[in-house]
């Protein structure tokens, strides 16, 4: 495993009590990348993003980032690098759109203080470049499922943080606004060099937008690599038990997938 | 409905102008009426102990305002702001809008230590040791609530509100077993779970006065985390906030100020549970704003409702059947009303 100043993953095994959900992951993420995680449900996807974020700590191995131990980071200062877009995000309290991205600058903001000019900058943008700055006043209990995923995309995007993680950002969301989102965080990773680690349940959308895919199942990598090289009929049958076709698809302008649904 | 911030500013002040006035305006109601004027230079001159100021004053009523009415009436008032407080961080933390300080079954644990000692006919701590077992109860079924629903050092909102359920049904089996006991002592323990406020000291008002301080101490300082927890654990934590650690801080500072007033009072319902859902109406749930003006609230409530039962009503209700009278019909129509509207 060669040094890294992204994340690095050596010998990792986490299990919820008994149950083990990750196994001797050896994982090596680059900055300026637009990482994809794919794999069949329970495989150990959002697990694997919570052990980069430390809300949960490995039971074996270590988890670094930027060459130190994420559990070695105050929440403060890992908020300030890392976002992630999480897949619950129920709130039954009634606070504004606004308010609700605002709490992305939270890190960034002293406990006593009042946001300043570039928190407001931040916060404009996230809500402009996700299209929601002509609700902001709604509020978030109230809107649809779809809404409230792009609101909690536009917190992580406040945030401003060289790392972005997406754990199924879009999984609420139409054709529309999910490349929306994915053109916004491929923006981020080509013109600004940030990092993207997203996981995503649709194949084409993976194989449209990743540099590297990492391919797991029941909590180990199956294989992991630049996209091209990765994304095959036999890794996807091997994966998801499903046969596929790989194409590069003219249109797109990038390789496809397509299936036998049923015959 | 939702109000602006300068608007927000203007209520927070007028209700700790209302509670001040109430607090005066209160202490001459009863059965020796004492005009407004005479209580505030009865209390200055206590300030000052300048006693000129007492002329032309019954000397009857210097005592009857410090000693027997205000213990009473602040205690009333802290109390009631101590329950709204913990009320308001109970529904942050458990992310249920329907929380109360009782949720986690802190009232039947005093409940049970107050019975248990009123059964036993302890009085080997003179007038404190119904307050000192209710607190110890109320302490020892936290704990139990709070290993039960904890896990590698995590509390989930869920876990939480089942340990709470289940802990307080094994209590209220306890109560009424030591009720069955207790024979003719029934009534006794009966009074006590229905809540009173009637002789109250300035010691109840001073323990009241700690423990709320530092509760809103704590609760203000981690106010905006509290504020981001109600996204889920996972969002906090990645937005910067020390979630787990915040949310035991918050715990167990409500239930200390929750442990504190029901020993003082008894069970008294609905404060803790209406007045910071109304209050959220109005500002918001931005904890920052909806702390001070629900303490203020359930303060001011809470006061009206114990100077309706001592001074104006012609037999004392029990304050805890009180509240619960008028609070449940209430709530029930804000409910009724707010469904009306979601659909």
């Amino acid at each position: 495993m060669t040094a890294t100043s992204g994340f690095g993953l050596t010998g990792v095994s986490f299990a919820y009590g008994e149950t083990p959900a990750l196994a001797d992951l050896d994982i090596s993420l680059q900055p300026g990348k637009f990482y994809g995680i794919v794999g069949p449900n329970g495989c150990g996807k959002t697990t694997f993003l919570d052990l980069l974020t430390g809300t949960k700590s490995p039971d074996q191995g270590s988890v670094t980032f930027m060459d130190r131990p994420v559990a070695e980071y105050r929440r403060r200062d890992l908020a300030r690098l890392v976002a992630l877009v999480p897949q619950d995000f129920a709130i039954d309290f009634a606070f504004t759109v606004q308010e609700v991205v605002f709490m992305g600058r939270h890190s960034h903001i002293g406990r006593f203080a009042s946001p300043g000019a570039e928190d407001w900058r931040q916060v404009d943008a996230a809500m402009e470049a996700i299209g929601i700055s002509h609700f902001r006043d709604r509020f978030v209990n109230e809107l649809s499922g779809g809404e409230k995923q792009r609101v909690v995309v536009a917190r992580a995007l406040a945030q401003h943080t060289p790392y972005l993680l997406f754990d199924e950002a879009t999984s609420s969301l139409d054709v529309q606004y999910t490349m929306q989102i994915f053109n916004v965080a491929k923006k981020l990773v080509q013109e600004e060099g940030r990092t993207v680690i997203a996981v995503i349940h649709n194949l084409n959308l993976a194989a449209a937008y990743c540099d590297e895919l990492i391919f797991m199942k029941k909590g180990k990598v199956a294989a992991g690599g630049p996209t091209n090289t990765v994304l095959e009929p036999a890794m996807i049958k091997k994966v998801f038990g499903v046969e596929s076709r790989v194409v590069f698809d003219e249109f797109s302008n990038t390789q496809q997938i397509s299936f036998r649904y049923w015959s | 409905m939702r109000q602006s911030g300068h608007t927000i500013w203007l209520l927070t002040l007028s209700l700790a102008a209302a509670t001040f006035g109430a607090i005066v305006y209160a202490t001459g109601m009863g059965h020796i009426a004492v005009p407004g004027g005479d209580i505030l230079r009865v209390i200055a001159a206590r300030v000052t102990s300048n006693s000129a100021l007492l002329a032309g004053i019954d000397p009857v009523i210097p005592f009857v305002v410090f000693d027997v009415r205000l213990p009473r009436i602040l205690t009333a008032t802290l109390v009631g702001g101590g329950l709204a407080m913990s009320g308001v961080i109970y529904q942050g933390i458990l992310l249920n809008p329907l929380a109360d300080p009782y949720t986690l079954g802190v009232s039947s644990g005093a409940a049970f230590g107050a019975a248990l000692a009123l059964v036993a006919n302890l009085s080997l701590m003179g007038h404190f040791s119904v307050p000192l077992f209710a607190f110890t109860g109320a302490a020892l079924t936290l704990l139990v609530v709070l290993y039960l629903s904890s896990f590698n050092g995590q509390i989930s909102a869920n876990t939480l509100i089942l340990s709470g359920v289940i802990v307080g049904a094994i209590l209220a089996a306890g109560i009424s077993f030591l009720k069955y006991l207790a024979d003719e002592q029934v009534a006794v323990i009966i009074f006590w779970l229905m809540g009173s406020f009637a002789s109250r000291t300035w010691l109840d008002v001073g323990v009241v006065t700690v423990a709320l301080l530092c509760g809103l101490v704590l609760s203000l300082y981690y106010a905006r985390d509290l504020n981001i927890l109600s996204l889920g654990t996972r969002a906090a934590d990645t937005l910067g906030v020390e979630s787990t650690r915040v949310r035991w801080i918050l715990l167990l500072s409500a239930s200390l100020v929750t442990a504190v007033c029901v020993s003082v009072s008894g069970i008294i319902g609905f404060i803790g549970l209406i007045v910071p859902h109304l209050m959220r109406f109005l500002v918001g749930p931005d904890n920052r704003k909806l702390l001070p003006v629900s303490i203020l609230a359930g303060a001011l409530l809470l006061l009206a409702a114990d100077t309706v039962t001592r001074a104006v009503l012609p037999v004392e209700v029990p304050i805890g059947v009180l509240t619960a009278l008028i609070g449940g019909p209430f709530f029930c129509v804000i409910f009724r009303r707010r469904q009306r509207r979601a659909i």
